[in-house]
């Protein structure tokens, strides 16, 4: 019990650390950290970091902590003294000594070091000018190696100087602007040789704006260089590099395909009806994507591919869509059918044989991320917004794929993963998917079709290809007709969950068998792909046979015309308790069902039925 | 937002700040009332108190504040 209880409590506050957490939140969150006691982190890596500034970082600490919970570490940390950090570094008894850290963290402002350089310097002069200050940061960096026994992060310099000459600044030598410029380019250098690591403040402010990073009233108040507002995300930057350096960044993407990887769904749309690449702003948006994970494998990071699919129409994008930028020869793991995604995902670790703790999982679908955080919380799943314009940006400032070197066998190494999992492609795992299904609280309003509805029920007639085990087309007209004829049973079923109303996702047209009164042909039944493996066709099923009884039907029958895209159907009617019969439509590969209702056992499911 | 909202706001922040859950501001309450509020807890505060209004206090005011009744007045005039 005790050893486990704070084990646990350390478990809820790294996902609440997931979230993006305003600057008071955080320090809420690291106050609720503060009381564990950690004796016991399964899962966890300790890390004694020290901080040495130059202005005010105690806003800094609660910070960086959440951000390192967020990472798997579990971060002590050693605040030195205000403007200190020389003395602290160069004499062995200081308190910094005694607490001896892992890791080093130099925040340092660029005010002292540019300090005696005047306007008026020439290039040259320059360089010299702030050659002093670069010298010492090798003289600090190697004493806290060598004395300290401490791996160094330095932060590159925050560029805060106001326009002088304006625009001119750059060309000036001396100006406050371009000095802190150069300063960071020498720093870069001279950390380069040194092998120190840079925490790269400069590019973030760039990024993402000065003024969300220094608050000049902040600095004359109390001589805090990075804004408390900014403190969270600076937290962050911080331990992506000490979880870098630990190993423990993510090593493979795991991309969705319908809808994330290009626009549209492949099964319903056909390889000419999905939205990707130029002329299309849309198909710009899911291009770059491909492109920023062409450049992540690259640098050496695995691609992998989880899409609920038939794998052969997945695979035919990657060979036969021009447009494609990423080649099936990119993805180091492709899984594509219609199994859960957290067991594919399972399978993907396993077929590249690295942990589940690194991969990241990018899917347009709300319901497929929250299935992936709630039963495998080791995989990082971004919060993709609903804009594809913005999936890189979400994806790339997560910083997931934080390095600390760049090597040969880097570059390597996708190549060396994709050859590694086509010899052992073969899948078959199955997880149970009762708590993910209860999980979604999902409702179905299901009856027959009203006259609002007729649009959209007549559009999902006559896109959907997937999930329609007859592909029988018809005009709104004529939908209209079977709505209004006493002998069809014309349902639809709208299904909602908690993440919000998915709409009508399901049409089933029952009509009368010209030959027995009460038989009832189920002449069409279509659903969206976006709702498959929701147990929708049980509950569908279980409300057909219903108010089928109710008008005196004996029977179901049911056909199967297969076609290229409606796979996934095939074993709809078997599953169902359908019978075959002899008498199959003259389609081959076809097949005809019946099923006497008396013998239909009604299905369970987690959808709770809701008006009509 | 009436006074006793700000104040309540205030508390909250000031408890998390310093981790003190003892903590209850009043309008008169000074710094020196409370155990621990020293000068970069002040500042800190004053960033917080500006994040949840939305608010920005000048520099001037800030350093004139005799009480958190006076933070709380210049709250309410600036989201009037």
């Amino acid at each position: 019990m005790e050893t486990s209880a704070p084990a646990e409590a350390l478990e809820r506050l790294a996902a609440v650390s997931r979230h993006r957490l305003d600057y008071l939140q955080t320090i809420q969150l690291e106050r609720a950290l503060s009381r564990v006691s950690f004796e016991e982190a399964p899962g966890f890596s300790r890390v004694k970091l020290a901080i040495l500034a130059s202005s005010t970082a105690d806003h800094l600490v609660p910070a960086i902590r959440v951000g390192g919970l967020r990472r798997g570490l579990l971060l002590e940390v050693y605040l030195g003294q205000y403007g200190q950090y020389r003395q602290e570094l160069l004499d062995e008894s200081s308190p910094l000594y005694q607490f001896g850290p892992q890791v080093l963290l130099l925040s340092l402002g660029a005010h002292e070091a540019i300090a005696g350089t005047p306007l008026t310097t020439g290039l040259e002069d320059a360089d010299a000018g702030l050659q002093p200050s670069i010298d010492e940061l090798h003289m600090l960096w190697s004493k806290a190696r060598e004395a300290l026994d401490a791996s160094v992060i330095q932060q590159t310099f925050l560029n805060v100087a106001e326009p002088l000459f304006g625009s001119y600044d750059r060309q000036v030598p001396g100006s406050p602007a371009r000095l802190v410029a150069r300063l960071n380019e020498l720093l870069s250098e001279a950390a380069a040789a040194d092998s120190v690591l840079l925490l790269d403040l400069a590019r973030a402010s760039e990024r993402e704006g000065l003024d969300t990073w220094f608050d000049i009233s902040r600095w004359l108040q109390g001589k805090l260089e990075i804004a408390p507002q900014a403190a969270p995300t600076y937290g962050d930057l911080a331990a992506r590099v000490i979880a870098a350096q630990r190993g423990l960044s993510k090593k493979c993407l795991v991309l969705d395909l319908d809808n994330t990887m290009w626009g549209g769904v492949v099964g319903d749309d056909g390889l000419e009806g999905i939205v990707l690449g130029e002329g299309s702003a849309r198909g710009e948006a899911h291009l770059a994507l491909q492109r920023y994970a062409k450049q992540l494998s690259q640098r050496g990071i695995i691609l992998a591919v989880c899409s609920k699919n038939e794998p052969s129409i997945a695979e035919d994008v990657f060979r036969d869509h021009p447009e494609m930028l990423l080649k099936r020869s990119d993805i180091a793991a492709f899984v594509a059918n219609w199994n859960d995604k957290a067991a594919n995902l399972e399978l993907i670790a396993k077929q590249l044989n690295i942990g589940l703790d690194s991969l990241v999982f990018v899917d347009d679908n709300p319901a497929e991320r929250a299935r992936i955080r709630q039963s495998l919380p080791m995989v990082a799943v971004p919060e993709l917004p609903e804009d594809p314009a913005k999936y890189v940006r979400c994806v790339a400032g997560a910083g997931y794929f934080e390095a600390v070197a760049f090597t040969a066998e880097d570059v390597q190494r996708a190549e060396q993963y994709a050859s590694n999992a086509s010899r052992q492609a073969s899948l078959a795992s199955s997880q149970s998917l009762d708590d993910f299904l209860s999980s979604l609280e999902m409702t179905v309003i299901a009856g027959p079709i009203q006259e609002v509805d007729l649009t959209r029920s007549a559009q999902l007639v006559n896109k959907t290809n997937q999930f329609n085990p007859t592909t029988h087309r018809y005009s709104l007209e004529e939908v209209q007709q079977f709505v209004g004829s006493e002998s069809c049973l014309a349902l639809r079923f709208r299904l909602s969950d908690r993440f919000g109303d998915n709409g009508l996702v399901s049409v089933m047209i029952l009509r009368p068998d010209p030959e027995e009164a009460d038989v009832l042909d189920i002449d069409t039944w279509v659903m969206s792909c976006r709702v498959f493996g929701r147990q929708l066709e049980l509950e569908a099923m279980n409300v057909a046979v219903e108010l089928a009884k109710q008008r005196g039907i004996r029977a179901f029958r049911a056909d199967y015309i297969p076609t290229p895209k409606n796979r996934v159907v095939r074993e709809l009617y078997p599953n169902l308790g359908f019978k075959p019969t002899p008498d199959a439509p003259p389609v081959e590969g076809a097949s005809r069902w019946i099923l006497a209702l008396d013998d239909y056992e009604p299905r369970k499911t987690y959808i709770a039925r809701e008006g009509s | 937002m009436t006074e006793q909202d700000i104040l309540d706001l205030f508390t909250r922040i000031l408890r998390d700040l310093l981790g003190d859950d003892s903590i209850v501001l009043t309008m008169d309450t000074r710094r020196d009332d409370v155990d621990n509020w020293d000068s970069f807890t002040y500042v800190n505060f004053i960033a917080v108190a500006e994040m949840e209004l939305d608010v920005k206090f000048s520099v001037t005011d800030v350093e004139s504040f005799e009480n958190v009744g006076a933070i709380v007045r210049k709250a309410q005039a600036l989201l009037a």
